[in-house]
């Protein structure tokens, strides 16, 4: 029994001069014989210098003796109050208070875990936010026609096709199990939504509905899905969605400083009928324990500061 | 900050008070038992035992040592704030429901809800700092002026005047010695659940059942802001030392039931006052918000929900440091 109890354990503190070691050693002698003999009193050292205080008790606790060393800081406050808030320190219990100690009355007293002043987002942050996000996909389209120079301002140029298809690979543009085929593909790959800048000749102001299957609108067949788990990856997405039809491209949403997904992504089918089959199916699939919700990408407003070209 | 929770009532929170010095606050509650608490510990220093019907309402003495408490048991009772001994008891024949001191303490203002075909009202009682001199004298009865309940009462500058709030969604002013109406105001569309005033009586505040909470000049009953919500609103408090609003409420409790745990609505929402701007939210109860206060130093306040807790919480620190909102 005597073993069970490591008084050593605390022993090497600094602060037990010799009272406390033999303090310790009638403990230790007196306690094998009987859990509930008698314990060494309360002791109290300090405060010292520094203000710290030491309290060592012991108690018996389910059989065994324990020791609990406490050190308390102490620091003197002086607070001035009125008289009546000073007479009203220590005042008498009463009604149902009356009878109850300190351990009972904290039944009506607790304190709660940490809770924080949410700062609410006000409405200017939002759109200050969703700015961020245009220009950054502002960015990365100019990009993405900066590369593609050569055929940016005539997407119906004879190189078209095949320009694109080189193009596609180093932006990371997926392709679902289903064949692309060549034409449909390139420009659906330049119709990416949320690029704004360019303005296809089939949109401008007087464009003749003349070959609108070649010159796909960007925004076209681009579906967009909420409330995906931030664990979701393309390649989760390819999955999902590959079975409705070919995909040419897939853009997840992650947030710019913590990397972490936005929870949001679209996915651009080369068919409309195939995003609008995608969209019907998964529309409230259970996706990773939460809901997706896939609807039509909202067709972005064509930008007053850009020129049409 | 961690919200201090005193667990003392067992039904709904109806109203809660500070002390003028601030460190003591009793709360009432539907459970008869109005209770007095340490405003900086939460510790219980006891109940008052007497009333045999919720609390709607009370009201302590500028030097604290005398609680007024208004209930549904149709009594009006005046305790030792620091004994929990019932000093006297006003006996009526309807429900009683906001008292408060007037200034100087000669007066209590009260009102009385519409009960067995007798109109809402509101009285003016005499109060006696001298225990054998107190009597039941009533100075005045303003019996046909409200349509509906009246939910708050209120002295004016001096004594002069007295506001009332009512459930038709007016604001009235009357005469305190004639109990002539000089001016009524609608405010809301749907019932004023709670009006406050701030400390030097300037400004009124008001949170309505109709999600909104509107301030207004104490004087004129001129709207000066509109605090736009996205709750029904129990109660309103105006923070006596920053610009700031505090406002509680919620869907009401039998409603909550049939929707989203989420939708309830429960947090106190903390508004700018002067930019209307809604700048925070304290979440905790889990039930409507029936009453928020702030302390008279203004770095707590307390709230009472329909769950039955009071919740105390102190701000951080930061809370003082940031230069807006």
């Amino acid at each position: 029994m005597v073993s069970m109890m490591r008084w050593g354990d605390t022993l090497e503190d600094d602060d037990f001069d010799e009272l406390t070691a033999q303090a310790l050693v009638a403990a230790n002698n007196a306690a094998p014989a009987k859990p509930t003999a008698k314990l060494p009193p309360k002791q109290v050292f300090g405060p010292d210098k520094d203000g710290i205080k030491t309290i060592v008790e012991y108690k018996v606790e389910q059989r065994e003796k324990v020791k609990v060393t406490k050190k308390v800081r102490v620091s003197k406050k002086q607070v001035s109050t009125s008289r009546g808030v000073f007479e009203r320190r220590n005042l008498a219990k009463f009604g149902e208070a009356v009878g109850l100690n300190a351990e009972q009355e904290r039944t009506t007293m607790s304190m709660t875990e940490d809770i924080f002043l949410e700062r609410v987002k006000t409405s200017k942050d939002n759109t200050r936010k969703d700015e961020n996000f245009d220009q950054l996909q502002a960015l990365a389209t100019t990009k993405a026609l900066l590369r593609m120079s050569g055929i940016s301002g005539k997407p119906d140029g004879p190189a078209f096709g095949a320009e694109t298809k080189a193009y596609k690979v180093p932006m990371s543009v997926r392709r679902g199990p289903g064949e692309l085929p060549p034409g449909e593909g390139g420009a659906s790959a330049m119709g990416k939504p949320g690029s704004g800048q360019y303005v296809p000749p089939s949109l401008r102001a007087g464009a003749s509905s003349v070959g609108e299957t070649m010159r796909t609108r960007r925004d076209e067949n681009s579906v967009r899905v909420t409330n995906l788990s931030e664990d979701t990856k393309e390649q989760d997405l390819v999955e999902l969605f590959g079975p409705f039809g070919a995909i040419s491209r897939i853009y997840i949403a992650y947030d710019r400083e913590t990397r972490e997904s936005r929870g949001f992504a679209f996915i651009n089918f080369v068919r409309r009928e195939e995003a609008q089959r995608a969209i019907n199916k998964l529309d409230g699939y259970g996706y990773d324990n939460l809901i997706l919700r896939v609807e039509w990408a909202a067709p972005r407003e064509p930008r007053p500061d850009q020129p049409p070209r | 900050m961690r919200p201090l929770l005193l667990k003392g009532h067992t039904r709904p929170l109806t109203f809660i008070k500070y002390n003028l010095d601030g460190d003591v606050l009793v709360s009432c509650a539907k459970d008869h038992r109005p209770t007095l608490w340490y405003a900086d510990s939460g510790e219980r220093i006891g109940t008052y035992k007497g009333h045999n019907g919720a609390t709607w309402s009370c009201d302590i003495t500028r030097d604290s040592t005398r609680l007024v408490t208004a209930s549904a048991d149709s009594t009006v009772k005046l305790w030792n704030l620091a004994t929990g001994e019932c000093i006297y008891t006003y006996e009526f024949d309807i429900p009683c429901r906001s008292v408060s001191f007037s200034l100087g303490e000669e007066y209590i203002l009260l009102t009385t809800d519409a009960f067995m075909g007798v109109p809402p009202a509101v009285r003016i009682l005499k109060h006696s700092k001298d225990t054998e001199e107190q009597t039941h004298e009533e100075v005045l009865l303003v019996n046909d002026a409200h349509p509906g309940r009246i939910t708050r009462a209120m002295w004016g500058r001096l004594n002069k005047t007295f506001v009332t709030s009512c459930e038709d969604g007016l604001v009235r002013k009357f005469d305190a010695s004639t109990g002539k109406l000089l001016n009524s105001v609608k405010i809301h569309d749907k019932s004023i659940q709670m009006m406050d005033m701030d400390r030097d009586q300037n400004t009124i505040i008001t949170a309505s059942q109709d999600k909104t909470s509107k301030l207004l000049d104490a004087d004129t009953f001129e709207v000066l802001k509109t605090y736009q919500c996205d709750r029904p609103l129990n109660t309103a408090a105006i923070s006596p030392i920053r610009d700031h609003i505090a406002l509680g409420g919620g869907q009401d409790a039998a409603s909550v039931t049939t929707s989203a745990g989420q939708a309830g609505k429960f947090e106190v929402v903390l508004y700018h006052k002067l930019f209307m701007e809604m700048f925070g939210t304290v979440r905790g109860h889990f039930g409507p918000l029936n009453f928020v206060a702030f302390s008279p130093n203004g770095k707590s306040f307390t709230t009472g929900g329909e769950d039955g807790y009071v919740r105390v919480h102190h701000f951080d620190s930061d809370y003082f440091e940031q230069e807006f909102a």
